[in-house]
């Protein structure tokens, strides 16, 4: 069982992991931090994103002994001292929230987008969450949360 | 004690976030999957690999032979005890005979799940093939393999009516005279419509978690539409009293219908009770798409004459729904869909004969619409290919034949509450209908756009409800429903009536979570009931405790409780007495130490309206006596196809619906926009594809459903409010509604811009473009 030490929200961690296993089980079953969900387990839904170094990724699909080193972020990592992020926020008033499951997804890969273009278009933001799957909203009040994430922020 | 008063508490009508929403955006949500219990083993399924075959024998001694397998159980070692909800067709696990690929065969509990799913590869059965058919009208041929030999013999919980082979039901709703009818039709267009399976693809799969106690009493949780009837059903499999099932909702990652009957709830329970441990079982994505249950296929033959004006006299319906290999819901989905077929029109002369057939395919069941949206496709393309016969516009078609208050739907029922035509003069101004429809703009050379409307109707209601408010010290409130939210937020909509009713601030309204330990019956979440029955009967346990608050405040107040009015913010107040008030905590306490007793309001109720008219129509077959209230809408949609390769991008959708009252903006809208998406998915690229019995695409990779690059931003809701009176504020459902219009428009909005009527959905590009290429 390889060790490998990471940053999980700020945290340094050592775990001693399965050469098989994904982040999202060592998030999950070793760190107990179960806002990161599985959908498909094959890389497509986008309910298991986290954020790697900054960039959204599949927790379904990284190996955890490859994540030696990296910064790690989970949607348990967003709020600060129990407060939402901006993001957060906006997607509590704006309804972008219903069954929840995909949300966590959402959010990280939103957040992460507005790090890097602080005010995306509605095209833009479409593409940003075109890998994150909705059953519920059909994505309208999604796209307008991070808008109003995005004009909250400052420029 | 007594919260401070807010002065203005009306939350009836408020956009309020979710009472939840919190945990959900902070990643604490607690679904299913998320829970633990000390010594937990993992559960896993096998599934039939053939469709159609005996069990010969099975052996699984080399499954219980890999380390940390705790306990396999195959079908032959669990008692015969049928369930179903309609037709008892159905095992746990398969004693005899497989029926589908997927059909789940026997079971494992390991230390891990990949132990679990490891020891699934080592169970050793051997099958004799049968024959299988997988399309209804081959199913229904005399030399046809049988599905169920012995399904005289089933337990049928409505007066079904079937004949012919593998035929499960038959339903007929028949008004006026058809035969003699079509002579006095000037134009009569008649047309076959098909529909494809589609699956519920929330993103969150099915599972359940059972631990049972050192008394023998199981607890599951599991993310089901309804606690009830996992109690229900875990009984009934296992022969387990329900006084010894406690079934809990955990948060629900999606339902739509998938999760109304029992999933993985039993199978958890009975290998809990092999191990005597705690046991998970969660489906793998796989497993959702093999295993569990789809929209039924369906094809529907629909002929429909009318006058020179537009005036439609007669309509006639033939419709074959495809139930997979067993019957789940569907004697309700098939009945419902003949009762829908007609459409929101005044029709004197209607007959519609609907059938459900056994293939050896995955079952279908319930899924929002539950049956409409195949009809509707039916109904609304036909009633598109009349108009352009007719040379009316459709949209002017479908006003000149609306149903307006006080007329009856199909089988009689009086329909007082109708915002229809409302509904689609908004639909037209808000879409600048004629200007679009007149002069249609492609974004550029070789795309054509069009636009197609589809009018739609639906029922809210169904079956028994209750409710308790209890009033707590401080004057804040328990409300307690059994009605699982299953991301629709139902929840914030009955704490809004809940506080609305007795005027204090959302915030002091506790949502009690679902368990039948604790929570009055719910029959479950479906049929767009839960706004409008749970919230009736929210309602009136709200007023019984208001009527029990004012009653102690007489005592105190020394006056007549008829004096007595409820004041915002929670008080009891004397009439026309400004100041002269109690707030609502005083009361309890004095209810709790003085006189009185403890304040609980309760109301148990199931839809009471009218019913059917036996003396107007003929309805034989039909698994409901009455449903509830009917809601209706009318969905435009613009389309543009490319002309080289066929496809069909949505690119502006208008979604009018008369809800009554919305009780959360909000969240309506949110029922729209996320129906009209799951719609459009239904229209343009969710195919289920077979080979055989077996589903060749069971992945989020192969079967497409739409991401936010496939539909538009543009998802206009437009809410009518035209009052129920039977409904919490006016209010009735709106949780299907969005989605059944949908494929219609689209069908509709492609002709428009290409002439091509299309009969067969979903419209890929594959179809469109050889439709175009054959003129």
């Amino acid at each position: 069982m390889p060790d490998v030490t990471l940053t999980v929200n700020g945290e340094r961690e050592r775990l001693a992991v399965d050469a098989t296993e994904t982040l999202l089980d060592a998030l999950r079953a070793r760190l107990g931090l179960n806002g990161t969900k599985l959908g498909c387990n094959q890389g497509v839904c986008g309910s298991c994103t986290v954020l790697i170094d900054g960039t959204p990724g599949r927790a379904c699909l990284t190996l955890a002994a490859s994540c030696g080193g990296r910064d790690i972020r989970t949607i348990e990592g967003s709020a600060t001292g129990g407060k939402p992020s901006v993001v957060q926020q906006a997607f509590v008033e704006t309804g972008a929230v219903q069954c929840g499951y995909c949300t966590p997804g959402m959010i990280l890969t939103a957040e992460a987008l507005l790090k890097r273009q602080r005010k995306p278009s509605t095209d833009d933001i479409r593409h940003a969450l075109s890998g994150n799957l909705c059953r519920c909203s059909g994505y309208a009040k999604i796209v307008d949360a991070v808008r109003l994430a995005s004009e909250r922020m400052p420029a | 004690m007594n919260a401070p008063p807010i002065a203005n508490t009306g939350a009836v009508g408020q956009r309020i976030p979710r009472l939840e929403v919190q945990e959900k955006v902070l990643g604490q949500a607690l679904y299913v999957d998320d829970m633990v219990r000390p010594r937990m083993l993992h559960g896993a399924i096998l599934g039939s690999p053939i469709p159609h075959g005996r069990i010969r024998s099975w052996d699984k001694s080399r499954a219980l032979a890999l380390p940390g397998v705790k306990a396999v159980i195959v079908g032959p070692e669990l008692a015969p005890h049928h369930l179903g909800a309609f037709i008892k067709d159905e095992l746990a696990l398969v004693r005899e005979k497989v029926l589908y690929v997927g059909d789940p065969v026997a079971a494992v509990a390991a230390v891990d799940l990949a132990t679990a799913r490891t020891a699934l590869t080592l169970i050793d059965i051997e099958y004799a093939d049968l024959p299988a058919v997988f399309d209804v009208e081959e199913a229904q041929k005399a030399d046809a393999p049988l599905l169920h030999e012995n399904f005289e013999k089933y337990v049928k919980v409505f007066p079904a009516e079937y004949s012919g082979r593998n035929v499960l039901s038959i339903s007929t709703i028949a008004e006026g005279n058809v035969d003699a009818a079509w002579a006095e039709c000037d134009v009569i267009v008649e047309g076959v419509y098909e529909s494809p399976a589609q699956a519920h693809a929330y993103i969150e799969t099915n599972g359940a978690l059972a631990e049972f106690d050192a008394a023998g009493k199981v607890t599951v949780w599991s993310c089901t539409q309804s606690v009830f009837k996992v109690q229900a059903a875990v009984s009934e499999a296992l022969g387990i009293s329900m006084a010894k099932v406690r079934a809990i909702a955990t948060r629900i990652g999606g339902g739509f219908g998938g999760k109304a009957e029992p999933s993985a709830q039993i199978i958890a329970v009975a290998l809990a009770r092999e191990t005597g441990r705690p046991v998970k079982l969660i489906l793998s994505r796989d497993e959702e798409f093999t295993m569990m249950r789809m929209r039924h296929p369906a094809k529907v033959r629909v002929k429909t004459g009318a006058k020179k004006d537009g005036t439609l006299v007669a309509r006639e319906f033939d419709a074959t729904y495809d139930a997979g290999a067993y019957a789940d819901d569907s004697p309700g989905v098939m009945g419902f869909g003949m009762l829908m077929a007609r459409g929101p029109y005044r029709v004197p002369h209607l007959k519609c004969v609907g059938r459900a057939v056994y293939t050896n395919k995955i079952r279908t069941g319930a899924f929002r619409g539950f049956g409409n949206p195949q009809t509707a496709l039916a109904s609304e393309a036909n009633l598109d290919d009349l108009a352009a016969k007719l040379g009316i516009d459709p949209l002017d078609l479908r006003l000149k034949n609306a149903m307006k208050p006080g007329d009856t739907w199909a089988g009689g029922q009086k329909v007082d509450a109708c915002g229809l035509i409302e509904c689609l003069e908004k639909l037209r101004k808000a879409s600048d209908w004629d200007r679009r429809r007149k002069a249609p703009a492609a974004s550029q050379p070789g795309k054509r756009r069009g636009v197609g409307v589809a009018c739609l109707a639906h029922i809210s209601g169904v079956l028994a409800t209750s409710a308790i408010v209890r009033v707590l010290e401080d004057g804040s409130f328990s409300l307690n429903t059994g009605a699982v939210d299953i991301g629709q937020g139902s929840d914030t909509t009955l704490a809004q009536i809940c506080a609305a009713t007795l005027k204090v601030p959302i915030e002091r309204v506790n949502l009690v979570n679902p368990d039948t330990d604790a929570s009055p019956y719910n029959w479950g979440t479906g049929a767009s009931r839960v706004t409008y029955t749970v919230g009736r009967a929210v309602v009136q346990a709200a007023v019984s405790a208001g009527e029990q608050l004012k009653q102690r405040a007489s005592m105190i107040l020394e006056c007549a409780a008829s004096d007595l009015e409820l004041r915002e913010g929670g008080l009891v107040g004397l009439k026309g007495v400004p100041g002269k008030e109690l707030p609502y905590g005083a009361l309890v306490g004095f209810s709790h130490y003085v006189a009185g007793g403890p304040i609980i309001g309760t109301s148990a109720l199931m839809f009471d309206g009218p019913g059917f008219d036996p003396k107007r129509a003929l309805l034989r077959g039909v698994p409901f006596s009455n449903l509830g209230a009917y809601v209706f809408g009318a969905q435009a949609v613009e389309v543009e196809v490319d002309e080289v390769t066929g496809k069909v991008d949505v690119i502006e959708v208008w979604s009018a619906h008369d809800v009554g009252k919305a009780i959360n903006p909000q969240s309506v809208e949110g029922q729209i926009q996320g129906g009209v998406v799951q719609g459009i998915g239904y229209a343009l690229t969710e195919d289920v594809v077979w080979d055989g019995g077996r589903v060749v695409n069971p992945s989020f990779m192969d079967y497409k459903i739409p991401g936010s690059l496939d539909v538009p931003y543009a998802i206009h809701p437009i809410i009518v409010e035209h009052p129920e009176a039977s409904g919490p504020f006016g209010a009735k459902g709106v949780g299907e509604p969005g989605l059944v219009g949908v494929g219609p428009a689209i069908r509709n909005a492609i002709a428009a811009a290409t002439g091509v009527r299309l009969s067969v959905m979903p419209f890929t590009p594959e179809r469109v473009w050889t439709a175009m290429r054959a003129g």
